[in-house]
């Protein structure tokens, strides 16, 4: 038997750690001592979501629960994403206290509310009851509002703030709803006792139909898909750089973890009932049609882009697209594709944007494609660094993005979506475009005044550890999917 | 005497909720979408409770606390955000407010 308070370690370790940061914040002032214990709470997260990996998933099954009443979902799927979280938290830290240092001033809240978020990220993974999951989604959705707000003396990133909350809060109003509609149809807010319902026939169709369509509304924008991705360029664009990667990466990846936690206990079980059969089939093809045009739409888009950052936020929204994939094929192994995506995403999309954060000027200079041409000549491993986020990103073999891609593909493929596949392929070649496009422009393109903007100091590490990341997801794709064989 | 029906409470959430969905997409001043926000959590609340107390299960009540919480939160981090716009822009008509496009 297993003691409930290790396996709630990284639950507990992130929650206090956070706001033992932020009551550090308040007795010191000292900018040191707060960076450096939110970079050791993050790590404590991280090991301690490693060791309560190792426990088997049976096991766990039959620990006793009753400090969390059963409202929590302990190990496998949540350990993992834990780690994932983490590994976000401490890439954003890293880039931001630079960034913060050339871009404005370097305020010690910074890194209490990224701690925060993570927090409410954990929460969400770990959410094996419908409060759980309202709670987390809202913890980490009101810390994005003051982050993208953070540079509250600039009209952009204000206006962002101001987007973000509205568009925000109107759907957590959605998912708020959906919510109490399943609690209705079901008489229960423990998702493993609303499959068991569901299994049992003991529920009312029309509330869980309505109930269902209202959550994905309210969950599909907080992972911004269309149509309700539209904010979500102007929201990453607005807030600081080395922020909008933590917002496209691990927000993104929370807030599918949400997707995953209810479609595996909602859309997925296992009953004869016709009627429960077709409303999940129905589902899935309506998160299909999302996912379908997602892909398509970000990646048209951000052809048009002339500016990185907003070029990059395009892309996100395709990114997301192609992740749903793994929530459509709705099987084990798409939970598992979704996992291994979510964290190539985050080594990519986060080394990405600390370049650009690093790269940006004063006010949002030199951040048109055009200010990076011949990048080589200045900076040499900046310009091979990005060249290597951007084949990861579009999906070129010896990187990460391609056996993420691949493992959705074949995902979708065998739950017999092939069709989605087929145009997840065609959107991929149109981002080819872009993403090779901004290589071009840093290789072979004439500049007369390349950009120079000094050393890399913090960034450096982020960048590293990123390619890192990248790199090793890419060529031993197999040690991140052990993690799972003995644990889900 | 007859009780009034679960039902009679679920189209009252329902009509509250739709009027809250359509203030945030028709009107244009900050705090009134704001307002209109609220007035969708709440409307969910009561459905919330009507679905508790006709079912004798707690945990739908005990949610509504977490959701006020939750909304008291949110319109502390809202306010702030209006209120440092206001000072940058003196306006909170979200159609002035449209420095981002693409």
């Amino acid at each position: 038997m297993i003691n409930e308070f290790i396996l709630a370690l990284p639950l507990l370790l992130i929650a206090i750690g956070s706001i033992l940061v932020l009551m550090l914040d308040a007795a010191t002032r000292n900018k040191q001592i707060v960076y450096y214990t939110s970079i050791l709470v993050l790590l404590g997260l991280g090991i301690s979501a490693g060791y309560t990996l190792q426990f088997d998933v049976a096991i766990i099954a039959q620990a006793d629960k009753t400090i969390s009443a059963n409202t929590i979902f302990y190990g496998g799927m949540s350990a993992v994403f834990d780690i994932i979280f983490a590994m976000g938290g401490l890439l954003t830290l890293f880039a931001s206290r630079e960034y913060l240092q050339r871009n404005y001033k370097e305020i010690n809240e910074c890194y209490s509310l990224v701690l925060l978020a993570v927090v409410g990220m954990v929460v969400i993974a770990h959410s094996n009851s419908l409060i759980m999951l309202f709670l987390g989604v809202e913890l980490m959705s009101i810390v994005f509002y003051i982050l993208t707000g953070f540079f509250r003396n600039r009209e952009h990133a204000l206006e962002a703030a101001l987007k973000y909350f509205i568009l925000g809060s109107f759907a957590s109003g959605f998912l708020l709803y959906g919510i109490a509609l399943i609690y209705g149809s079901t008489g229960s807010l423990i998702l493993s006792d609303i499959s068991q319902q569901i299994a049992s026939g003991n529920y009312n169709s029309i509330y869980l139909s309505i109930g269902l369509g209202l959550m994905t509304v309210g969950l599909c924008f907080k992972v911004a898909a269309f149509p309700f991705h539209q904010w979500a360029p102007d929201v990453y664009y607005g807030s600081p750089t080395a922020i909008s990667g933590f917002l496209c990466t691990s927000g993104k990846a929370a807030a599918l973890v949400a997707l995953v936690v209810v479609a595996k206990n909602v859309l997925s079980v296992e009953t004869s009932n016709v009627n429960y059969l077709l409303e999940s089939t129905t589902a899935r093809n309506i998160l299909a049609g999302i996912s379908a045009c997602t892909m398509i739409i970000g990646n048209l888009s951000a052809l048009a882009q002339k500016n990185v950052k907003r070029m990059l936020a395009y892309s996100s929204v395709a990114h997301a697209g192609y992740i749903l994939m793994g929530i459509v094929a709705c099987s084990t192994e798409g939970f598992y594709a979704v996992a291994f995506y979510c964290a190539v995403y985050l080594f990519m999309q986060v080394g990405a944007f600390a370049i650009v954060g690093f790269i940006e000027f004063r006010d949002e200079g030199n951040m048109l494609i055009s200010d990076y041409a011949d990048l080589r000549t200045t900076h040499p491993a900046l310009a091979a660094a990005m060249a290597c986020f951007m084949l990861s990103l579009a999906g070129i073999p010896p990187f990460g993005g391609f056996f993420g891609k691949y493992f959705l593909f074949v995902a979708a493929i065998k739950s017999g979506y092939l069709w989605l596949t087929l145009i997840a392929v065609v959107a991929s070649i149109i981002s080819m475009y872009f993403y090779i496009g901004l290589i071009l422009t840093m290789y072979f393109k004439n500049n007369e005044n390349p950009i120079n903007v000094g050393k890399m100091q913090g960034t450096k590490l982020t960048v590293a550890l990123s390619i890192i990341g990248v790199i090793l997801l890419g060529i031993m794709p197999n040690v991140f999917y052990g993690l799972f064989n003995f644990t889900f | 005497m007859q009780a009034i029906p679960m039902e009679f409470y679920l189209i009252l959430s329902g009509i509250l909720f739709t009027i809250g969905v359509i203030g945030v997409l028709t009107r244009r001043n900050a705090i009134i979408i704001f307002m209109s926000i609220e007035l969708m959590l709440n409307s969910v609340n009561l459905s919330l409770v009507t679905f508790s107390s006709f079912m004798g299960d707690a945990a739908g009540e005990i949610f509504v606390f977490f959701v006020m919480a939750v909304a008291a939160a949110e319109s502390a981090v809202g306010l702030a955000v209006i209120l440092a716009l206001f000072r940058k822009k003196q306006t909170v008509d979200v159609d002035k407010i449209n420095l981002i496009k693409w």
